[in-house]
């Protein structure tokens, strides 16, 4: 069983292969070389002083394309999987009526089922897991420089980092197997497994995925760093926008302003003059001089700015219940694939 | 010998369609069964119940006293050769016989390649190029060299041209001849099992309507030619199973095991295709008095 499950898989296998062995070729050539552009360039603004900001957002900008593609890469891959390997699993069989041939040999259709999920869904965990550590492995110095734009744990991040993408592989992979065997059409199998799946991804970091662990919430000072904006219109008021700036390196979920009572006021603070004139259109050391009184005014009246997220700390925990989760899910379609083609599919 | 199958109100409903009800038999070991019926008649679901493809909806089957399907060692003991013989088009011929050789413990390696030899099969071809006649030999091989103790062919040679039909049928009845096993294989052309056969089931609108050994059913059913008479009238022991009159004359098929007396009718024999033919066209459950009277 397992020589004709290989024999069937073979042609898929070796493609899978070599497009894994091309991206682990460029990420490898191309990964000591990031590395150590990173390091020595963060030895070099240490050296001179003044922070490093320049030097990221420099170094970011330029691997921008090829760090945006490879984590494309990762997002996509287990998708592929589902439809290409998961869906035409059984319909394949199905549609040609070989499952006639087949379960007429000396092998249960359990166990013909077990050997085929099992061998196919292996190498599809595996195929994920490899290229998703590679990639991890490859963008860890622009993850690092790129961790206020796009946190590891954001949602666009989390996703092709770490074991998360062999958790989705294992899900996409029994989700195509088990829309194939309830629909019974290849193409028609593909469409709704491409569907659901993306649903699941979309559903995922907005439904569940918060709720995993308890959120941190911090109440901080407005501080320079999350004013968007100061207008002074003609009525004596000056109006402070404050954004909703992410300092955690996490993954912001809310990021209100609060007054001295503790309720949210909407993203604009009035403060009444005279204790807020800038001054002088920025930038300049008037205007720094004017911001900063502005600053201690919104102090003294007592707004702050609270968030909810979740710490950078929590991406390996994160990355262990979610894979949990979509390993279960993928175990569960399994399952019922074994049920159904013991007591429904002829 | 013991049964090969064993059918007890055995009935298989699709949604709301009884694709076959209330079928009982019981074949006995060592014969060639063919199994007749129209198209649609439930010919393949009681094959597919027999090979364990699917499960009853009412009644029991066993095959060779086992459950249909149920274990390794009871798939090992039926050969499957599904309705249009499928193959897997990107395997060669060589694929499908590594196939056989690791999925069945019996598997008979020197049969299945001095088979295909004999039919001049190159293993090395892939089974999508092959053409009808020499795919429905490739699933023969398959089926004969699991070396089963039943062979089930579901229609094996609906598609095939008239020579290919008698090359495939040839093969198969000299495998039966050199291993010794039964077979059951349905077909919706008589004259296809007429040469191959010594036992037949006639399969109309899900149910079975007769079952029994070749010689016995032609030495029962005869055709009585009289004067225009009510069948309703005929002695108890003679069971019509087709009626059709002229203004004079009536002409009947019937099912009779004692001698005709009656010296009105002139009796003669029935060939196996009349036989089925007057089952098939034998409208199910309805008397034959009412349509008589009408006649009238």
């Amino acid at each position: 069983m397992i020589w004709l499950t290989w024999r069937q898989f073979r042609a898929a296998a070796a493609m899978m292969s070599a497009a894994l062995a091309a991206l682990v070729a460029f990420l490898g050539l191309t990964g000591p070389r990031l590395a150590e552009d990173y390091s020595t360039g963060i030895a070099d603004c240490a050296a001179a002083g003044g922070g490093c900001s320049e030097f990221l957002q420099q170094f970011f900008n330029d691997y921008q394309d090829p760090f945006l593609a490879v984590t494309a890469v990762v997002l996509v891959l287990p998708a592929l999987i589902g439809l290409f390997w998961g869906a035409p699993l059984i319909t394949r069989e199905l549609e040609a009526g070989t499952h006639r041939l087949v379960w007429n040999q000396s092998v249960t259709r359990g166990r013909w089922l077990a050997v085929k999920l099992g061998l196919t869904g292996l190498t599809a965990m595996t195929a994920a897991g490899l290229g998703s550590l590679a990639v991890t492995w490859w963008a860890s110095p622009i993850d690092e420089a790129a961790a206020n734009e796009f946190p590891r744990m954001g949602p666009l991040l989390f996703g092709a980092r770490g074991i998360v993408p062999i958790g989705y592989a294992a899900f996409a992979f029994a989700l195509g197997v088990t829309v194939g065997m309830l629909v019974r059409r290849t193409l028609a199998a593909m469409a709704i497994t491409l569907a659901v799946f993306v649903a699941v991804q979309i559903a995922m970091p907005l439904l569940v995925r918060p709720h995993l662990l308890p959120l941190t919430r911090s109440t901080t000072e407005i501080t320079a760093s999350n004013v968007d904006g100061v207008t002074a219109p003609a009525n004596g008021t000056t109006i402070v926008r404050v954004t909703a700036a992410d300092n955690t390196g996490g993954w912001l979920l809310s990021s209100h302003t609060v007054d001295a009572s503790g309720h949210a006021v909407a993203d604009t603070i009035p403060v009444s003059t005279p204790s807020c004139v800038l001054g002088a259109p920025e930038p300049g050391a008037a205007w720094s001089r004017g911001l900063s009184a502005c600053l201690a005014e919104i102090k003294r009246l007592g707004y702050r700015q609270q968030v909810t997220y979740h710490p950078s700390s929590r991406f390996w925990p994160f990355q262990w219940y979610e894979t949990g989760i979509y390993t279960a899910l993928a175990l569960g379609l399994s399952g019922f694939c074994f049920w159904w083609i013991r007591r429904r599919l002829s | 010998m013991t049964a090969v199958l064993q059918a007890q109100g055995l009935g298989k409903r699709y949604g709301r369609h009884w694709a076959l009800s209330d079928c009982t038999l019981d074949i006995p070991a060592g014969h060639v069964v063919g199994l007749v019926g129209p198209n649609g008649a439930g010919k393949t679901t009681l094959l597919n119940l027999a090979s364990g493809q699917t499960a009853p909806s009412s009644g029991s089957i066993t095959v060779l006293g086992g459950l249909p399907g149920a274990s390794p060692a009871q798939l090992a003991k039926v050969g499957f050769v599904a309705q249009d013989t499928p193959t897997y088009a990107g395997l060669s011929i060589a694929d499908h016989l590594r196939l056989g050789a690791r999925l069945n413990p019996g598997w008979d390696d020197a049969l299945a390649r001095e088979r295909l030899g004999r039919l001049g099969l190159d293993p090395a071809h892939r089974a999508g190029k092959l053409s009808g006649g020499q795919r429905a030999q490739l699933a023969l091989t398959l089926g004969l060299a699991k070396r089963p103790e039943l062979l089930i062919l579901d229609e094996p040679v609906a598609s095939l041209d008239p020579l290919a039909r008698r090359e495939f049928l040839q093969g198969l009845m000299e495998a039966v001849v050199e291993h010794e096993f039964s077979v059951v294989l349905s077909s919706h052309l008589v004259a296809d099992l007429e040469r191959v056969c010594d036992y037949l089931i006639v399969i109309v609108d899900s149910r079975v309507q007769v079952a029994g050994e070749v010689e016995e059913l032609l030495a029962s059913h005869h055709r009585l030619t009289g004067p225009r008479r009510d069948p309703a009238r005929l002695p108890a022991d003679q069971h019509v199973i087709s009626a059709s009159h002229t203004d004079r004359q009536t002409t009947l098929i019937i099912r009779t095991g004692a001698p005709i007396h009656d010296p009105a009718w002139s009796v003669s024999q029935i060939s196996l295709e009349d036989l089925v033919l007057a089952y098939m066209s034998k409208p199910a459950h309805i008397d034959y008095r009412p349509a008589l009277e009408v006649q009238r």
